[in-house]
């Protein structure tokens, strides 16, 4: 009953979503676009780290690997096997990412997912100048600014729906506790690496497919722009911001703090990374477990299963 | 059912096993005895496939070899692991944690049938299903920690150290959920330190001591043994 009504819910907001287009401008609309995409970004990036704890930074290195594809094929593919080539280049390289990385845990994969974005930015850029002898490509596509937001609003819709999915399965809850406790996770028959590089692959495949979704918007691309280290830092602040663990989590982090960033950048060009950095710390001081765990903190307080919890905690401090 | 041959293991110049060899037959129960750093865990470790024994050790449970085995796929031999410190999922429900026991394949088709029984066998973990183990004192996780490892439908269930931490009226009703357990058939490999309550439920026991096995025999026969009091004069002076 509870899960019908808030898939009514939802397929009401994504109708009058949907409509919208009809009734902005197109500034409103650019925004929108913006805004699905940080949506669909943060919403990927929790579906694996916030559930396996691996805090990755290869966000960009997926989305920039999908704008480039289809800054390099778009003219001599039908656009649909485009996307689908996207798709495709993003879970090879999730694959070799995936099992390079499997042994790698905490702060080095931090690092390692960091320095992948870089990599594949430097060897796009290399490629480019030494080999193709550009750097920059231009993309001509018959794609109206509401095409490119169906697309993503579609493809927002269909990772909120995947992850809510995934926490239903048992493979959501073997998501859980292998954040939790590896080794257990594994007695209990979990195949962590499996599990671990399906998921990762899965949330590369989305951020591919963003990027690639996003690209004609730019006309204009190069590596400097679209292997952009923001977009990585961005996604991951809005993700942690929201709750990274919950389906709804990255979604309401990534809808405030994108506007906000956008009011920034237009209002302070100069200062505007200073002020992203200081959001950032902010942000990671005052709401460690994001909004959503946040309200559940202090909803939480009020009620009576809160005195149960609070002496448990207390035991376990002292263990 | 559990053949162990040539056991050795060894972490850097530290030999923590040599030449350990034990084995049980189908529903039996044994109790591996020995002091801290004796090699009891490592030796629970190795069937697990949690750590990497020396090239010319066997291990097989009902002939299958488990040498070399990745551990999510030990449990689907049938072998449950209840580690020490218990390994529950303080965050997750009791209900979450004994589905995420019948992870492994073997055990989807009869979860149900399962749970029932690890809800016959812990009433209060029925009454408690919603409760966050976080939650619950540490007789009660030592239930959910057996429940989830019974959820696996295992034949042989492997505990280390089950007693630690337990105040001793939780320890006698822990050992007496684990004779109803091998009334049911399931084998029992338990490490402990608790030489008395163990040997009770138990069919037959080894004494490991400095990582070689220094005595074995039933269980009457080692509670009598007085190489068994010389190990434990530490702990028995305080059991």
């Amino acid at each position: 009953m509870k899960t019908a009504l808030g898939f009514l819910v939802a397929l009401t907001v994504l109708t009058a979503l949907a409509f919208a287009p009809l009734f902005v401008g197109p500034y409103q609309l650019g925004l929108l676009i913006g805004l699905t995409g940080y949506v669909t970004l943060a919403s990927a990036w929790a579906l694996f780290s916030g559930r396996t704890g691996y805090v990755s930074l290869a966000t960009v290195a997926f989305f920039g690997i999908g704008a480039y594809t289809v800054a390099v094929l778009s003219e001599t593919m039908p656009y649909p096997l485009v996307l689908l080539v996207a798709a495709a280049i993003g879970l090879c390289v999730a694959l070799l990412v995936g099992l390079a990385t499997l042994r790698l845990a905490g702060v080095y994969f931090v690092i390692f997912s960091f320095g992948l974005a870089e990599l594949v930015r430097q060897l796009v850029t290399w490629f480019e100048t030494s080999v193709n002898g550009t750097l920059g490509r231009y993309i001509f596509l018959p794609l109206e600014a509401e095409h490119i937001y169906w697309q993503l609003l579609a493809l927002a819709a269909l990772t909120l729906l995947l992850t809510w999915w995934i926490q239903r399965t048992r493979l959501g809850l073997a998501l859980k506790v292998i954040a939790d406790d590896e080794t257990v996770a594994s007695h209990i028959g979990i195949n962590i690496a499996w599990t671990k590089i399906a998921l990762f692959t899965l949330s590369a495949i989305i951020m591919t497919l963003v990027g690639a979704i996003q690209a004609p918007r730019w006309t204009y691309v190069e590596p400097a722009i679209v292997f952009s280290p923001t977009v990585s830092f961005l996604t991951l602040i809005m993700a942690l911001f929201g709750g990274a663990s919950r389906l709804w989590g990255p979604a309401l982090g990534a809808i405030p703090l994108f506007l906000l960033f956008e009011w920034l950048s237009a209002s302070f060009p100069n200062h505007y990374s200073i002020l992203l950095g200081l959001l950032f710390i902010i942000i990671v001081f005052l709401l460690p477990r994001g909004v959503v765990g946040f309200i559940e903190d202090k909803f939480q307080r009020k009620s009576p299963a809160d005195l149960v919890e609070k002496p448990a905690r207390v035991k376990e401090a002292d263990q | 059912m559990l053949e162990i041959k040539n056991l050795s293991v060894t972490y850097g110049k530290h030999k923590a096993l040599q030449d350990v060899s034990i084995s049980m037959t189908e529903a039996e129960a044994i109790v591996i005895l020995g002091a801290n750093g004796a090699g009891k865990s490592t030796l629970l470790k190795s069937v697990a496939g949690m750590v990497r024994p020396s090239t010319d050790a066997q291990i097989s449970i009902a002939g299958e070899n488990l040498i070399g085995m990745p551990m999510h796929e030990v449990v689907e031999t049938g072998i449950a692991v209840v580690p020490e410190g218990r390994g529950v999922f303080a965050e997750l429900t009791v209900r979450e944690n004994l589905l995420l026991g019948a992870y492994p394949k073997r055990a989807r088709a009869n979860e149900q049938a399962n749970l029932d029984n690890v809800l016959t066998l812990f009433p209060r973990l029925a009454e408690r299903r919603r409760q966050t183990v976080s939650t619950m004192s540490g007789g009660e996780q030592q239930m959910v920690a057996i429940g989830r490892a019974l959820m696996s439908a295992p034949r042989l269930l492997m505990l280390d150290e089950p007693s630690l931490g337990l105040a001793p009226v939780l320890v006698g009703e822990l050992f007496q959920s684990l004779a109803k357990i091998r009334e049911s058939g399931v084998g029992l490999l338990i490490v402990e330190q608790n030489v008395k309550i163990s040997l009770s439920i138990a069919d037959r026991g080894y004494l490991l001591e400095a990582g070689r096995v220094v005595g074995q025999g039933t269980a009457e026969a080692l509670a009598d043994d007085p190489a068994v009091q010389n190990a434990f004069l530490g702990a028995a002076a305080h059991t």
